[in-house]
């Protein structure tokens, strides 16, 4: 099996984290945006497990641990917002809950 | 027997604090034994401490220091409240403490109608508490304490009629005016202390001779900083505008603070720093030069007046004059001589026109008086001997003794004795002139308005004390062609600079002279104000009369004068900057700051898509520089 060199694998870190945060700007769906979010984090995990291959090292894979964990944390914080935004507003446009303009 | 000194001034000082915590709810006679007691109590104390420093045995120094506390102690300079008792404050003391306590008896009843009437004699116990302060402080900025106490209290009694915004506008007056001097005198005594390291009088006199050589510049500066302070207090030019109207208080109040006592508070200060003012002979020829002025035009504002208090003013500012020309030609015990006699017969005059005035319905217009000579026997007794005394009636009266030192002391002065001696003599007349027009106009002539009320005793026996004293109180200096009892210049030789000990050439002749000018004088007003009316009147009528008249009218158009080269130019720099141009600079700032702050609330979208929107561009931006640079 040939190492799969570093650049190859932060390539797809980064093409990951620019569609994620192209998601969570372009779409209104406050479902998609945390879906987009999801995908963000799993970019930087990529870029994590990548450098710690590269240096042979087993950080990476920790760090991926934690970030495992912080996405599910925000994904419960983030249904629960959903749903509170659906509760009030009856929609899951992001776009509706902006009374907090200057 | 020197102990109880401490007792002096602190009694009145509880008689005020007692009144000021329950004098609204007591009845009036608790407050009038309160009022009065305490400071007669004090005078009483006063007697004693005086005869014990009086009959001290010989040898021993004639002073008593009564060290209290140290004030405060901040880098050398350590002020202490001290109260220190030499002939000089000794003598104050008791003209302060008795004529005090004479004035309050007399206040008892003269004020039984009034509303305020605790709030009157917490006002006046605090009064006479500061000016005992002020007499007895062996501290120089202890006096300055008790000087701005009897400031403050003058303000709230000119004032006491608050009522009327003219009394308010009065004490206002009083108040600035004699800030323009305090301001000197703070700064003069900043002065002494930076150059002396001291603030104690014993010492200042001691290390000034010391330290300064005659007439040097800071010796100079720092007399006239302090002259600058006693010509506030003492109303002589320039600063005499606010006695006048000051005496929109209570008729004893101008007896007690606006004639007695604390218009001499500069007379006493300058006789205390005698030393100081001996080592600058310029400062002291201005001192002098400075009283002969105001004598002889307070004296001539005072022969036009119609309001009897206001003509009683003039004659305080005229008298005062009289002493700072004494003080000025070095005659130190004669100006604290005259200050006694002073303090004798003005306080009587002025309770005397007190009564007048009460039993007028408080009419204070002379032209609306007359013919009260058998209306009022004993006030009019009173007042006769009053006005004798300012005019210096001679042999009789005891303003003849102490005037006539005077003159004779400016006689044989060295600088200027002719000219400030002519001065000295033309104001002896035309007071003899405006005392006795005063006489004729109020108690001769036809009975105008019959008098509504007769005084009791607590108004008869201070004036019968004050009559009293205004005839005998020549009899402690007499001098050495009429007996020669020189106890007062004896005594207070021990405290002040023994005057020229050699006999006063043709004494007798002086004291003709002066004797002459009274009795013209008297003769004058007689001639001009009982006998033919009409000649004064036609005197009036001239133009040239007239003019001179509202001139005299007006004080010498002091008042006009400031109004113009003073408050106007203030006013009009007020009205200017009313938009505070120096805000300027501020206001922009605050400008600057709401443009920022409604730039920025525009992307406050409150839209979550923005905001990340912000944080990936902002991140980009950060990570390019990090790359870049």
């Amino acid at each position: 099996m040939t190492a799969i060199p570093m650049e190859h694998g932060l390539a797809l870190a980064v093409a990951l984290f620019v569609l994620g945060l192209v998601g969570v700007l372009a779409r209104r769906n406050i479902v998609f945006m945390l879906m987009s979010i999801e995908i963000m984090l799993n970019a930087a995990g990529v870029a994590f497990v990548v450098a710690g291959a590269r240096w042979g090292a087993a950080d990476g894979q920790v760090m991926f641990f934690f970030i495992l964990a912080t996405a599910a944390a925000e994904v419960a914080v983030g249904l629960a917002l959903v749903l509170q935004l659906y509760h009030r507003f009856h929609t899951v446009d992001a776009d509706a809950a902006s009374k907090m303009r200057g | 027997m020197l102990k109880p000194l401490l007792l002096v001034p602190l009694l009145p000082l509880a008689g005020f604090l007692l009144l000021v915590l329950g004098g609204r709810r007591w009845p009036r006679a608790l407050v009038a034994v309160i009022g009065v007691g305490s400071a007669g109590l004090a005078a009483l104390v006063a007697s004693v401490v005086a005869g014990a420093l009086f009959y001290m045995p010989e040898g021993q120094p004639r002073e008593f220091t009564q060290t209290l506390w140290t004030w405060m102690s901040v880098g050398g300079f350590s002020p202490r409240i001290a109260l220190h008792l030499d002939a000089l404050s000794c003598v104050m003391m008791l003209v302060v403490a008795w004529v005090g306590f004479l004035i309050l008896l007399y206040s008892a009843e003269f004020m039984a109608d009034d509303d305020g009437y605790g709030r009157f004699f917490a006002y006046m116990d605090l009064f006479v508490a500061s000016m005992l302060v002020l007499v007895l402080a062996g501290d120089l900025l202890l006096l300055y304490l008790g000087w701005e106490g009897v400031g403050l209290c003058s303000y709230l009694l000119i004032g006491f009629w608050y009522r009327d915004p003219a009394n308010g506008r009065a004490a206002r007056k009083a108040f600035i005016v004699t800030r323009v001097g305090d301001a000197a005198f703070a700064v003069g005594l900043a002065l002494l202390f930076t150059q002396l390291g001291t603030s104690a009088i014993p010492e200042i006199a001691e290390r000034a001779t010391a330290q300064w050589a005659g007439g040097s510049t800071l010796a100079t500066a720092a007399a006239a900083l302090l002259l600058a302070g006693a010509v506030g207090k003492s109303a002589q030019l320039p600063l005499q505008v606010w006695l006048p109207d000051a005496m929109a208080g209570p008729t004893p109040t101008s007896a007690l603070i606006h004639a007695a006592t604390m218009v001499t508070a500069g007379v006493y200060l300058i006789a205390r720093m005698n030393v100081l003012f001996a080592l600058t002979p310029a400062v002291q020829l201005a001192v002098a030069i400075i009283g002969a002025t105001t004598l002889l035009l307070a004296s001539f504002a005072a022969l036009v007046q119609t309001d009897i208090k206001r003509v009683l003013a003039y004659s305080t500012i005229s008298q005062i004059g009289y002493m700072f020309l004494a003080l000025g030609v070095g005659a130190w015990s004669a100006a604290i001589f005259h200050f006694m006699t002073h303090a004798f017969f003005k306080s009587l005059l002025f309770l005397g026109a007190g009564v007048v005035i009460m039993a007028l319905h408080h009419e204070h217009d002379m032209r609306k008086m007359g013919g009260l000579r058998k209306e009022l026997p004993g006030t009019f007794g009173a007042f006769l001997i009053g006005a004798a005394s300012l005019a210096a009636l001679p042999l009789v009266t005891a303003g003849f003794y102490s005037k006539d030192l005077i003159l004779a002391r400016v006689w044989m002065a060295p600088t200027g004795g002719l000219w400030l001696y002519l001065a000295g003599l033309a104001g002896a007349l035309l007071t003899a002139v405006y005392a006795f027009r005063m006489v004729f106009l109020v108690f001769f002539g036809p009975l105008k308005e019959k008098p509504s009320r007769r005084p009791g005793v607590a108004i008869g026996i201070p004036l019968a004390v004050l009559a009293t004293l205004s005839i005998v109180g020549g009899l402690i200096e007499l001098p050495a062609n009429l007996g020669g009892r020189p106890v007062l210049s004896g005594f207070l030789a021990s405290a002040l600079p023994p005057t020229a000990a050699e006999a006063i050439p043709a004494e007798g002749w002086l004291q003709a002279v002066a004797g002459l000018a009274c009795i013209v004088g008297v003769w004058f007003a007689y001639l001009y104000f009982l006998r033919s009316p009409m000649l004064a009147d036609r005197l009036a009528a001239s133009a040239a009369g007239s003019a001179l008249r509202r001139f005299w009218f007006s004080g010498w158009g002091f008042d006009w004068a400031y109004e113009r080269l003073f408050i106007r130019p203030y006013v009009w720099i007020a009205r200017v900057n009313k938009g505070d141009f120096i805000d300027a600079f501020y206001a922009a700032v605050a400008w600057a700051g709401r443009l920022a702050h409604t730039l920025l609330s525009q992307t406050q979208t409150g839209n979550v898509r923005w905001y990340a929107m912000g944080l990936a561009i902002g991140a980009v931006v950060f990570i390019a520089l990090a790359v870049l640079l």
